[in-house]
C-alpha cells in the first residue's frame, strides 16, 4: 500500500509530483496532444508546410481513392497475416522443443533470438542478398544441378511482399519462441503431474491442458506480432524499398513518402491515422482484457 | 517427459529439427560474414556459401573509412559514432527519468497518479507515424530540425519514457512498501529513499532497462531518416543510403562489411547480456 495522507509530509509529496510532471507533461503533449495536431493536419490542405486551411475529409477522399494506398493496405493485410500466422506457429513450435528437457537449451536460445537485437535495416540488407536472383538461393539451387529453378520473387511484382514475410519471420520468431516459452513454464506443474496421473500422453497433456492456458499468452503474442507487422519500415525500405515499382509499399512506407518526400502532409496524416485506428482495433480488446485481469 | 540418457527416436526427431532451425537462423549471418571476406571477382566466382579463399580485409576497410555515403566518401565511421553520441545521452536520460517515474507511481502514488501511467501505455503501442509531423513542425520552430544532438536524441527520450516508466514501475511494485515507510520512520525524505533504498536493488531493472533502450534506439530507422539529414545521420540510416547508392557496380562485400560493423554493438551487448535483454522483450508480456 502507497502512503496514506497522513504518512506523507507535504514537502516529499510535492516533490513526488514534481519529478513526475515533466513526464505528465510530455505524455500529453508529445503524445496525446500530436495524434489531435495530426488529426487535425489531415483536415486541412497542408501540403509541403502546415497549413490551417479546413478542407473536410478531402484527403480522406484523396487517401482512399489512391490505388497505391489500397495496394498498401492489401500489402499489409498479406504480409502481416501470413507473417502473425508463420512467426507464432514457429514460436510455438520451437518453445515446446525447447521445453522437452533440452541439452544446450540456452544455446539454443540465443541462436533463435539473435536476428531480434539486430537492426531491420541490417536484416533487410541481409535478405536482400540472399534474395539475389544473380547470387542467392535461386544460385545456389542453380548450381546444385537444378539450372532451370526460379526462385526470383524480391524482382517479381507479384511477390516480392512474400519475401517481406520471409525476413520478418526471420527476425522475429525467436521473440515469440521467448514469449511462448515464457508462458510455458509458468503453466503450473500440478495441473501438468494430474494430467500424467490420469495417464494422459505427452502430446494429450499439451493439446488438452497446457496449450488452452497459455491462451493470455497467444493473445499476447498476437497483439505484438500485429504491432510489429504495422510498424515495420527499415526492414522493407532496405529489402525491396518498397518496390518493384510501389508493389512493396505498405501504410508505414506510404506515410513516409506522401509526408515527406511528395509534399502531401494532410494525405499523410491521414495515412498516419488509419495506421493508428488499425493498432488500437487490435490492442484495445488486449488493454481491456489486461486491465480486468489486473483489477 | 523421460529422463534416460538414451536418444530415443522421439528425441532424435527434436534436436534436428531443433538444429534445422538453428541453421535458419544462422545462415543469413554466416553468408554476410563470408561475403564480407571475399573480393568482388570472388563474389562473381564462388557461390554465397563458400567460405573467402582468405582473409580478405579490402571490403572492412573500404566500407569504415573509404565507401560513398550520400555525398562524402568517408565510410560509415562517422555515422557509427554519431549513433554513439546519439544513443549514450539517450539511454542515461530515459533510464534516469524512468526510475524516479517509477518509484513515484509505485511509492508515492497520488490522486490520478494510476490514471496517468495508463494513460502513458498508450505511447508503447502506436505506430509512431502518428506524431512525426507534429514532432517535425516542433523540432523546427525549436531550431533544432535535422541534427543529431539535440534533436533527434529528444526524440527518442520522449517516445522512449512509456517503456522505461513502464519497465521501472513493474520492478518497484514488487518492493515492500514496509522498507520505504521504515525508512521514513528514520526520517528519510523522497530522494535519500530512493538512493539508499531503491538504487541499490535496482540493477537488474537498470540492466534491462538500459539494453532495452540502447538496442532500440541504436537499431532505430524511422525516427533517424525523418529527423536527421546528412553527416548528422545515425548508422542506419547511413547503411540504408550506402546499400541503395547506384553505383557502376554493387559492391556486395562492401554491403555486408558495412551491415556488420552496424550490428556490431547490439550483437556484442546480447552475447554478453542476453538474459536481460529477453526479460525486456517479455517485460509485461508475460506476468509474475
Amino acid at each position: 500500500m502507497p502512503f496514506t495522507k497522513a504518512e506523507f509530509s507535504g514537502r516529499d509529496r510535492l516533490m513526488a509530483k514534481i519529478v513526475l510532471s515533466p513526464t505528465i507533461l510530455a505524455a500529453i503533449f508529445f503524445i496525446y496532444g500530436f495524434i489531435l495536431w495530426t488529426i487535425w493536419l489531415s483536415l486541412t490542405r497542408s501540403t509541403i508546410l502546415p497549413s490551417n486551411h479546413f478542407v473536410g475529409l478531402a484527403n480522406y477522399y484523396d487517401l482512399f481513392g489512391s490505388s497505391r494506398w489500397w495496394r498498401s493496405l492489401s500489402n499489409l493485410g498479406i504480409f502481416g497475416g501470413l507473417y502473425v500466422l508463420i512467426s507464432l506457429s514457429l514460436g510455438l513450435g520451437l518453445a515446446i522443443l525447447l521445453d522437452q528437457r533440452i541439452k544446450g537449451e540456452r544455446l539454443y536460445q540465443v541462436v533463435f533470438l539473435y536476428p531480434m537485437a539486430l537492426s531491420a535495416v541490417v536484416t533487410g540488407v541481409a535478405w536482400r542478398w540472399l534474395l539475389d536472383p544473380g547470387f542467392g538461393l535461386q544460385a545456389i539451387v542453380r548450381s546444385m544441378g537444378f539450372p532451370h529453378f526460379a526462385f526470383a520473387w524480391i524482382d517479381d511484382p507479384d511477390m516480392a511482399i512474400y519475401t517481406v514475410v520471409i525476413a520478418a519471420v526471420w527476425q522475429t520468431t525467436g521473440f515469440m519462441m521467448a514469449i511462448f516459452l515464457a508462458g510455458l513454464r509458468g503453466v503450473s506443474s500440478d495441473i501438468v503431474k494430474a494430467a500424467q496421473i490420469d495417464g494422459a500422453s505427452h502430446a494429450r497433456i499439451y493439446l488438452r491442458v497446457i496449450l488452452p492456458s497459455l491462451a493470455p499468452t497467444f493473445f499476447v503474442a498476437l497483439v505484438l506480432s500485429v504491432g510489429l507487422a504495422i510498424k515495420s519500415f527499415g526492414l522493407i525500405i532496405a529489402l525491396t524499398g518498397g518496390g518493384p515499382g510501389y508493389s512493396t509499399n505498405v501504410p508505414s512506407i506510404f506515410m513516409y513518402v506522401f509526408s515527406f518526400q511528395r509534399g502531401e502532409m494532410g494525405v499523410g496524416a491521414a495515412s498516419a491515422l488509419m495506421m493508428l485506428v488499425i493498432m488500437m482495433i487490435f490492442a484495445l480488446p488486449f488493454l481491456y482484457l489486461d486491465s480486468r485481469r489486473q483489477a | 517427459m523421460r529422463t534416460s540418457s538414451v536418444l530415443s527416436p522421439r528425441r532424435w526427431v527434436i534436436y534436428s529439427l531443433l538444429s534445422l532451425a538453428a541453421l535458419f537462423f544462422l545462415l543469413p549471418f554466416y553468408v554476410m560474414l563470408v561475403t564480407a571476406f571475399k573480393t568482388m571477382p570472388e563474389i562473381y566466382s564462388t557461390g554465397i556459401l563458400a567460405l573467402p579463399s582468405s582473409l580478405n580485409w579490402y571490403a572492412w576497410v573500404h566500407a569504415w573509412s573509404a565507401a560513398t555515403i550520400g555525398a562524402a566518401s568517408s565510410g560509415i565511421h562517422g555515422y557509427f559514432l554519431n549513433s554513439f553520441i546519439l544513443v549514450i545521452p539517450a539511454v542515461v536520460i530515459s533510464t534516469a527519468i524512468g526510475a524516479f517515474n517509477g518509484y513515484v507511481l509505485t511509492h508515492w502514488r497520488f490522486r490520478g497518479s494510476n490514471v496517468f501511467f495508463y494513460m502513458l501505455l498508450l505511447g508503447t503501442i502506436i505506430p509512431f507515424q502518428i506524431v512525426l509531423l507534429p514532432m517535425a513542425w516542433v523540432e523546427g520552430r525549436l531550431g533544432i530540425a535535422g541534427t543529431l544532438v539535440p534533436g533527434l536524441m529528444l526524440v527518442h527520450v520522449i517516445y522512449g519514457l512509456a517503456f522505461t516508466t513502464l519497465f521501472f514501475r513493474n520492478y518497484y511494485v514488487g518492493i515492500p512498501h514496509d522498507l520505504v515507510k521504515a525508512a521514513r520512520v528514520d526520517g528519510a525524505g523522497f530522494f535519500s529513499i530512493f538512493f539508499r533504498i531503491m538504487l541499490p536493488v535496482s540493477t537488474p531493472i537498470i540492466m534491462v532497462t538500459a539494453i532495452w533502450q540502447f538496442t532500440m534506439i541504436w537499431n532505430n530507422f524511422l525516427f533517424g531518416v525523418v529527423f536527421t539529414q546528412g553527416g548528422q545521420q545515425p548508422v542506419t540510416v547511413a547503411i540504408n543510403d550506402l546499400v541503395d547508392t547506384v553505383t557502376s557496380v554493387h559492391m556486395w562485400n562492401v554491403d555486408m562489411a558495412a551491415a556488420i560493423f552496424a550490428a556490431l554493438p547490439t550483437l556484442l551487448v546480447y552475447l554478453i547480456a542476453g538474459k536481460y535483454f529477453v526479460r525486456g522483450l517479455t517485460a509485461g508480456a508475460v506476468k509474475g
